[in-house]
């Protein structure tokens, strides 16, 4: 039986679609969850997709940080549940403070839809096991405020500690601190990341299919343990 | 009276109306003529009451009624070829088309030119939400969309306030929205300083099963207005913006223009589909121009039934709102659906779920009267069928400009040619630099293309291609063009070829053309000169699909592009949507597969009129358009769709503005790889004639002789011209550009211009 993955929709939420198209090509079965349900339904991993929760009026993710399922994710994930958030995920993770720093407007101030490279520096986590360390991969970036922050202690804090899961390789596109495309939590089972590896499953409708390894390498922790 | 030009919030009943008939009324103010209000006061036998006043306004102005279009439009219907695919057509929210496997996708075009002038962000972002409730009202799911937009000089002060706000209102709306932008257009003309067009377009898709109806059946059946509240804003958009020429004092018509909420928005979509899954619905219209004037006499009327609305159950954003206004009023994201008294709960819970406003505010009457009260009076009783169908229809005065003939004889022919390689270097360049023919990331960057997951070919590609089972891989591609400059010369020839490079553009992708969507940009109706235009481009339209045999399923007019006696050029934007049997076997421009040959399909002869190259390096528009033979053009898709089921190229794009050079260039910029490329005598004509029905393929050395055969087939010039390889654009004899200069020119242009 294929591992079962969560993927929340929020009143907003728009790669759900596509998470769980991922999650499918990578050999699991996605289990839709649905933001003001207060269960995970015993899902082993959760990922938290891109979109605008509430529409990003207000400073993104504030709002659906406070959604009935964040009540039940949020200890899961302190307990040691795999997470991932995607673009507005990323920013609903950090405002649930289930990952360090901030997600601010883009250094041009506008949207930006562009293939980057990143450069995987984290591999020991549950979502980037089945990539090798510096592997540089090609996923798309799609935000407004995909701006990574973080203050001086909180920075040397995650390099010390190999938080840093991915950074931009060839150029900065948004002016993120470090060039940091994505991070982790402390204990590592917690995953932000800012480009959409759910963009690169399928060279038909994406820049290739580097993005898989996230989702199999989940898979593969949940079935090897 | 109010500043917004709304009668305030006295009540102003219908047996008011009767006894008070030498009332005067600001009808003029609303943008009726005396004799469209004498006809009002006829029908009625009495003075409309101040809510059936603005109720007439609105759904008799320009923008609803298509008083001045309606004569010359009932060509697409005429002349339309039989098509078994076409599922609903003209008259309806969007036509709808059959494109197999149980499969069937509506389509359509619109412009918000007025309010994208007036306000650029909000305009746009709304033209956006607009065009997306019309789909979603035909029952579909709304999977992409598309821009067509047009401004004034790049480099022009206001193009810089007008274009950055456009794009991110598009961008803002579309992107929140969670639906992919894959393609569209962009241009640059002096002409539309003050007019800048904004055209969106979208396709949705649904099961056959799934059509719906805007028609209110069953006397007894409840009506429910559900989304956003109803708010002051864009009030009398229809009739005072959208139906009248600018002038001096344009700031002032903002509050006509609405305001956009994409995560509403977003959420109606989800809902809706939601609703239809349930079978809850048995009628429903999205709430656009009009607004709840149009939902409910279009509903009415449709179901040949009456209505009776109570709109003190309107849920309002702003409580002093009085009746007149809420019926003009079209603020967005709202929708109208008529549902059955046993289903109505049900609907109710769904929309709860969603967290979407519903309210029930009438129900179907069988009086085949539309009747409204307001505080318990009577202020609105009318049969439906006079505000929705019987507006007034114009047989506008037409008159050929004496201008025209001037303007065909100033040939290009005169104006100085490059002729040495450097010249013909240098030309190419200046051409691929020039804001409209330059590359156009810092627009497309900023929209969304990959939402959703279904989008094989997206910008910078000839058309959008979006898959629609992930099974069988069946597609849909989209193309939208247009050229003002060709339609100034003829407008039946350029409305032609708007229509023929739309439908080469989808057939570039391996995608079979199927049927024609239109948003027709003019000046004044009421400029005889104007109406020639109009009715030459309708004319050329319908006689071409006629000849293509691609039905128009729909589409839109827009008049009174122009500011004081300056019309924009006439400009019929088309829209192609194709079916395409196996995405997987798309065909995209670049040249990435070395060794492929570079073969020209189609005839090319000195073709300069209204050319990009007249225009760039001369600032001329003059002469004859590109002769239009659509006959080439139905052989030319017919061999690049064979060509594409059977894998035989690698690459394929359309030659259009600036020739056969702008092709070659933009292929290997797309794909990353040079060519090799000898071209005949006339080296000039042959790298930037404009002639229409040809495209540049790279085809497979293997395939070289399948391919050849298959164009001798449908009797289609085919020229092999060298090879795909190395890194730079080699003219042999002529000149060379590595295709790092070629990126350097082509993308340096818009960030300069925008930031």
């Amino acid at each position: 039986m294929a591992a079962r993955m969560g993927v929340i929709t929020f009143p907003g939420s728009l790669d759900d679609v596509d998470a769980a198209r991922a999650v499918r090509y990578a050999g699991g079965e996605p289990v839709p969850l649905w933001h003001g349900d207060r269960d995970l339904r015993g899902l082993a991993a959760v990922i938290l997709p891109g979109g605008f929760s509430y529409g990003d009026y207000l400073r993104c993710g504030a709002i659906a940080r406070f959604a009935p399922v964040m009540t039940e994710l949020i200890p899961a994930a302190r307990a040691g549940l795999p997470v991932l958030g995607i673009c507005n995920g990323f920013q609903i993770l950090c405002e649930a403070h289930l990952l360090p720093g901030a997600l601010t407007r883009n250094a041009g101030l506008r949207f930006i839809n562009r293939t980057v490279r990143v450069r995987i520096e984290g591999t020991g986590t549950p979502w980037t096991r089945d990539y090798s360390q510096d592997q540089e991969i090609t996923v798309v970036l799609k935000s407004g405020e995909g701006a990574y922050v973080a203050d001086h202690a909180t920075l040397a804090r995650l390099t010390a500690s190999g938080q840093v899961v991915a950074r931009y390789v060839g150029g900065n596109p948004n002016g993120s601190v470090g060039d940091i495309a994505g991070v982790r939590s402390e204990a590592g089972n917690v995953v932000g990341l800012m480009p959409h590896p759910e963009h690169a499953i399928d060279a038909l409708t994406g820049p290739g299919t580097d993005g898989l390894g996230f989702f199999s390498s989940v898979l593969r922790t949940l079935v090897d343990g | 009276m109010s500043a917004s030009g709304v009668p305030a919030a006295v009540p102003d009943t219908v047996a008011r109306a009767a006894a008070t008939p030498g009332q005067p009324q600001p009808s003029a103010e609303l943008g009726l003529t005396s004799e469209e209000y004498a006809r009002i006061r006829e029908l009625l036998g009495r003075r409309p009451t101040d809510s059936e006043l603005a109720i007439y306004s609105v759904m008799w102005s320009e923008h609803c009624s298509y008083k001045s279009s309606k004569v010359h439009l009932r060509k697409f219907a005429e002349s339309a070829p039989p098509s078994p695919a076409l599922l609903a057509g003209i008259g309806q929210n969007a036509g709808v088309v059959d494109i197999g496997q149980g499969y069937a996708v509506t389509f359509k075009i619109e412009s918000h030119n007025h309010p994208s002038y007036v306000e650029p962000f909000q305009g746009a972002a709304t033209g956006v939400g607009g065009i997306v409730r019309d789909i979603l009202a035909m029952g579909a799911r709304p999977v992409a969309v598309l821009d067509s937009l047009r401004f004034g000089p790049a480099q022009a002060p206001d193009t810089r306030r007008v274009l950055p706000g456009v794009v991110a209102g598009i961008s803002f709306y579309g992107n929140c929205l969670g639906l992919p932008n894959i393609g569209g257009e962009l241009a640059f003309d002096p002409c539309y300083s003050g007019n800048p067009l904004v055209n969106a377009l979208c396709v949705g898709v649904m099961r056959h099963a799934d059509l719906k109806v805007a028609e209110a059946r069953g006397p007894g059946n409840a009506v429910i207005l559900f989304g956003s509240r109803t708010g002051p804003d864009g009030i009398g958009g229809a009739s005072v913006l959208a139906s009248a020429t600018f002038g001096g004092t344009d700031s002032a018509k903002r509050p006509s223009v609405q305001v956009g909420d994409p995560f509403t928005e977003k959420l109606l979509v989800e809902c809706c589909l939601e609703l239809y899954a349930a079978g809850v619905v048995a009628g429903i219209q999205d709430l656009g121009a009009a607004g709840i004037s149009c939902a409910t006499a279009e509903l009415a009327a449709g179901g040949g039934t009456g209505m009776r609305v109570d709109l003190d159950a309107v849920p309002l954003r702003d409580p002093a709102l009085g009746p007149a206004g809420i019926l003009m009023s079209e603020s967005q994201e709202r929708m109208m659906a008529v549902v059955e008294p046993g289903n109505v709960d049900r609907f109710l819970q769904i929309c709860a779920r969603w967290g979407v406003l519903a309210t029930v505010i009438g129900e179907v009457t069988g009086t085949g009267r539309l009747q409204m009260t307001w505080h318990g009076e009577q202020v609105v009783d009318i049969a439906p069928g006079s505000a929705a169908d019987d507006g007034p229809v114009y047989r506008r005065p037409i008159q050929r400009p004496a201008a025209q003939d001037a303007l065909l004889a100033d040939d290009p022919g005169a104006l100085a040619r490059p002729s040495t390689g450097p010249e013909l270097r240098a030309t190419l360049l200046s051409l691929l630099a020039s804001p409209g023919l330059a590359d156009k990331s810092w627009v497309t960057e900023q929209y969304d293309r990959h939402v959703r997951g279904n989008t094989v070919l997206a910008m910078p590609q000839d058309a959008g291609l979006i898959r629609i089972d992930e099974e069988t891989g069946l597609g849909v591609a989209l193309a939208t063009d247009g050229n003002g400059r060709f339609s100034l010369l003829d407008p039946y020839a350029g409305a032609q070829l708007a229509l023929a490079e739309a439908y080469r553009n989808v057939a570039v992708t391996g995608a079979v053309p199927l049927a024609v969507t239109n948003c027709l940009n003019f000046g004044s109706p009421e400029d005889p000169g104007v109406m020639w235009q109009f009715a030459e481009a309708v004319r050329g339209l319908a006689e071409g699909c006629a000849t293509l045999g691609v039905p128009v399923t729909g589409g839109n007019v827009s008049f009174y592009n122009q500011t004081g006696a300056a019309p924009i050029h006439p400009t019929p934007v088309v829209g192609v949507l194709g079916v395409h049997p196996d995405v997987t076997r798309r065909v995209p421009i670049g040249f990435a597969a070395g060794g492929a040959s570079v073969v020209l399909l189609g005839r090319t002869s000195a073709e300069f009129g209204g050319s990009a190259w007249a225009h760039v390096a001369h600032g001329h528009c003059g002469g004859r358009p590109p002769a239009v033979d659509l006959a080439a053009e139905r052989a030319l898709a017919e061999v690049l769709t064979a060509a594409a089921a059977a894998g035989l190229v690698e690459a394929a794009h359309d030659l259009s503005e600036g020739g056969l050079a702008i092709a070659l260039a933009e292929c290997c910029l797309a794909g990353g790889l040079g060519c090799q490329v000898s071209v005949p005598a006339d080296a000039f004509t042959q790298l930037f004639s404009e002639s229409a029905a040809r495209a540049v393929v790279a085809v497979r050395a293997e395939a070289r002789q399948a391919f050849a055969g298959m164009c001798a087939a449908h009797a289609v010039p085919a020229e092999v011209l060298g090879t795909v390889g190395g890194d730079s654009l080699v003219v042999t004899g002529s000149f060379d550009i590595p295709v790092d200069e070629l990126a350097a020119a082509h993308r340096g242009t818009l960030p300069a211009l925008f930031g």
